[in-house]
């Protein structure tokens, strides 16, 4: 071990690696429900070539490895389930460059949601970039990777789709580039090469550490606003949802039903966000989506909610600061959710099976989805509170995680981001041979298995 | 230990990291190290961890500990009403439980001693406490409007010393009743509170209040912003009720209302908040309004400023412990490289620590010549003395 940290310590500098007790627990979980796996290191790279050197280390001396964001994932995959290394990737938070014309940044893999917003505002106010509901602290690169969604999902898909191109550093220590940055300075897109993206994305770190990406940048409107549609009826939502995507006029649509505040309960809310350049042209934009569903509104069996102007406003912060509270409903500072990827249709029963886990188990829930694409499918939210001081709450919390998953593979739809056990769920459901194929890819890129070991295996 | 019953409701969202506009991390010590076990969360659950006995009283233990320098950021941004409110109390009441404990770090323990044998951080004589004012013409305090305290800073540091007069000079000739105790008085203890000394803390605000009293102290004038934040909120628990006031809140109505012609080129400054003026008591407008009353003085911000401004990293008793360290991320270098970018040729402050802490860095970042710390009553004395 001594050798190791030796090692270590001559490529990134000692006050960036720990074996230290204090950091090892810290960073063995993270604030879901899985339990602790500590690491035997924690270093910290600060540039690409650092990466590559730890790397030619691990695997020769095969030492796992599991690359870190933010540590805000909720689902545990940035335990160190077979220890070695936690390779927090926070120092390499450069912005590197952004295109205006072409709309595009790039950046480091440890650059967070927030600095790019922030550096956005500050120096190319016409653009933005599709940040999700985590904390600001959470990274591009760490999000784009598990296919996250985010405030302009409806208008452009999941994160991973707005993705230009990747720097990454194989498990062997081979730097490659992916996309046009592959033969191209401009980092444009992925097409039309061979799209080799896709062997880092959704791989839960086992395949590589991303060490730059470029992604889309958007418009950003100089004028915002929000509509909140409201139902009583579930199995209205897929149609409603159907209707109100099909004008292709709003960023981000997202649905929200939980018992608390008083006022919500039992209401399903469909909140549009929208925004344009001018008054007159957000005007039209709201009428268009209210008239995608005046035929609900005339039946009187859904409605736009009045929204003054002040109580708008949190629903058009980006990300929501709120959110995080409900971590706090149990006064214990802890929730998770199974983000389920699936298709709309299956909306109204997602919903049903959620009030139904959570009356049964007792547990405080939210429900909810994001819109990814024009309707094309959604991300379900089954958000669990618990209480990390009781260890009671959160095996219960746990136990309606594991079998919100269990439902949710059954029901046809993908746990996004799955905890290892969760994985296996999938696994369970997979057709063999894209599991073998996946196990081939990683048995080329990754011949000793030191890449996030633990993900995506079977018992 | 106190207020170990939120440790756990810590959700470790991370908005406590970050100023309000999300721009770099803004809690100095994860600034400085980087580890998540120094950032505000990663205390709140290694405190639980070692509360429960999984973690050991290690030295890194206590210098995670001790590297907080209770700027209250996490306390402005963390999304949790109420709970928020005790974040640094619960830091505070960590470093207690280590200081009963016995096991601090040793610049800690020595800078306490000379805060228990001395009265003052420096382990100076306390005869030596009025310095400062051997050269100016400075009553005792008797019937004096106000009480003129200087702090451990503007006592003994020779560049507090420069600031402690200047402020001095221009309260005297605004006219200002003032007069000071110097060797009567010790530290104002807000340091001590910060690093967990509470029992000493205690001490000195006592013996403080014990002088103040006799002499009928009614009105207080602090230089520091540290003594304003123990001497105002602190003090009224052991006795001591006066209304307390830093010299920005005195000088800038005064200067405000005064007309100056001056014909000297325009001055390019930013404005850093001393977090125990603003986050820690709200004010962030007096040295604004001081500085813009000035002739040619262009007044720009800093990315971070007002309630999301970067700490110095000279709270908590860091400025006298170092715990932070000298690397290039921590805080001081961080503020003044951000300074540096505005353009200002001064970076102005109305506290004498950061004063100290922003000279040292300026040199380390070899920024000299392209910007100058000043701090706002030497920047109002240069351009009034110029001024008709």
């Amino acid at each position: 071990m001594k050798k190791i940290v030796e090692k270590l310590v001559n490529i990134v500098g000692a006050e960036f690696v720990s074996d230290q007790p204090e950091e090892r627990y810290i960073y063995s979980m993270d604030p879901g429900t899985m339990p602790p796996r500590e690491p035997d290191f924690v270093v910290m790279p600060g540039n690409c070539e650092e990466v590559r050197q730890i790397l030619i280390v691990a695997n020769r001396d095969e030492i796992p490895v599991v690359p870190l964001g933010a540590g805000l994932v909720l689902s545990g995959l940035t335990r160190a389930l077979k220890g070695g290394i936690i390779l927090d990737m926070k120092r390499m938070n450069r912005i590197l460059e952004v295109n205006e014309t072409s709309r595009y940044a790039v950046v480091e893999a440890g650059t967070s949601q927030g600095m790019l917003q922030a550096y956005l505002k500050k120096h190319h106010p016409n653009l933005k970039h599709s940040a999700p509901d985590a904390p600001p602290v959470a990274t591009i690169a760490g999000n784009v990777s598990i296919h996250g969604s985010g405030h302009l999902s409806h208008a452009a898909g999941f994160h991973s789709d707005m993705l230009n191109g990747l720097e990454v550093v194989l498990p062997t220590g081979e730097v490659a580039r992916i996309g046009s940055c592959a033969t191209s300075s401009y980092w444009f897109s992925r097409a039309p090469l061979p799209d080799l993206a896709g062997l880092f994305l959704g791989w839960a770190g086992t395949t590589g550490v991303i060490t730059k990406l470029a992604i889309k940048l958007y418009p950003s409107y100089k004028y915002n606003d929000v509509g909140i549609f409201v139902t009583e009826e579930a199995q209205l939502i897929p149609d409603i949802l159907h209707r109100m995507t099909g004008t292709q006029v709003a960023e981000d649509m997202t649905t929200w039903m939980a018992p608390k505040p008083d006022w919500a309960k039992g209401f399903l809310h469909c909140d549009i966000n929208f925004g344009a350049n001018t008054k007159d042209e957000l005007i039209w934009k709201r009428n268009l989506i209210r008239a995608s569903v005046q035929e609900y509104i005339d039946q009187k069996v859904a409605g736009f909610m009045p929204l003054p102007p002040a109580m708008k406003q949190p629903f058009l912060e980006v990300p929501a600061r709120t959110l995080s509270r409900f971590a706090d409903v149990r006064r214990g500072g802890g929730f998770e959710y199974v983000g389920a990827i699936m298709p709309v249709d299956l909306f109204p029963e997602a919903y049903k099976v959620g009030l139904e886990i959570a009356d049964r188990l007792n547990v405080n829930y939210s429900l909810g989805s994001r819109i990814i694409g024009v309707n094309h499918c959604m991300m379900f939210f089954y958000a669990y509170a618990f209480n990390r001081a009781d260890p009671a709450d959160v095996e219960r919390a746990q136990k309606a995680l594991e079998e919100t998953n269990r439902i949710v593979v059954d029901m046809g739809g993908i746990p996004w981001k799955a905890e290892a056990p969760a994985q296996k769920e999938i696994i369970r459901k997979m057709d063999p041979n894209m599991f073998d194929l996946m196990n081939r890819i990683r048995a080329v890129l990754d011949p000793k298995g030191i890449m996030n070991p633990g993900n995506w295996e079977e018992d | 230990m106190q207020y170990e019953e939120i440790l756990h409701r810590c959700f470790r969202c991370g908005y406590c990291k970050l100023p309000g506009n999300y721009i770099d991390f803004n809690c100095p010590a994860y600034l400085a190290f980087c580890f998540e076990t120094y950032s505000p969360g990663g205390r709140m659950w290694l405190l639980r961890a070692w509360l429960d006995k999984k973690i050991e009283t290690t030295d890194r233990f206590q210098e995670i500990l001790f590297s907080c320098v209770n700027c209250g950021n996490c306390v402005e941004q963390c999304t949790f009403p109420k709970f928020k409110d005790q974040l640094l109390l619960a830091f505070m009441a960590g470093k207690e439980e280590l200081v009963n404990a016995g096991k601090v770090p040793p610049a800690v323990r020595d800078c306490l001693t000379n805060y228990q044998n001395h009265g003052n951080p420096y382990g100076f004589a306390r005869k030596k406490r009025h310095g400062w004012a051997e050269d100016l013409e400075v009553d005792r305090f008797s019937e004096h409007e106000y009480l003129f305290f200087p702090g451990d800073v503007g006592s003994y540091d020779s560049r507090g010393q420069e600031i402690c007069r200047s402020v001095a000079r221009l309260l005297k000739a605004n006219g200002i009743s003032f007069g000071i105790f110097g060797a009567d008085e010790v530290s104002d203890g807000n340091e001590v509170n910060a690093m967990g000394e509470t029992e000493l803390f205690k001490y000195l605000a006592e013996e403080n209040i014990k002088t103040f009293n006799a002499s009928q102290v009614k009105k207080i004038i602090t230089l520091s912003p540290h003594a304003y934040n123990a001497i105002k909120n602190d003090y009224p628990r052991f006795g001591g009720q006066y209304q307390v006031f830093h010299y920005a809140q005195i000088l800038a109505p005064i200067i405000k209302q005064q007309t100056y012609k001056s014909d000297a080129p325009p001055m390019r400054v930013t404005y850093h908040d001393s977090c125990y003026l603003g986050r820690h008591n709200g004010e962030y407008w007096s040295a604004r309004t001081l500085l813009s009353s000035l002739p040619g003085i262009q007044l720009v911000e800093m990315d971070r400023n007002m309630q999301n401004a970067l700490c110095c990293g000279g709270g908590g008793g860091n400025i006298f412990t170092d715990i932070l360290g000298s690397g290039a991320n921590n805080p001081t270098r961080t503020r003044v490289r951000e300074a540096a970018e505005t353009a200002a040729e001064v970076l102005a402050v109305a506290c004498p620590l950061c004063a100290v802490m922003f000279e040292d860095a300026v040199k380390v970042e070899r920024l000299d010549g392209r910007i100058e710390v000043k701090e706002i009553s030497e920047i109002a004395a240069e351009i009034i003395d110029k001024a008709s």
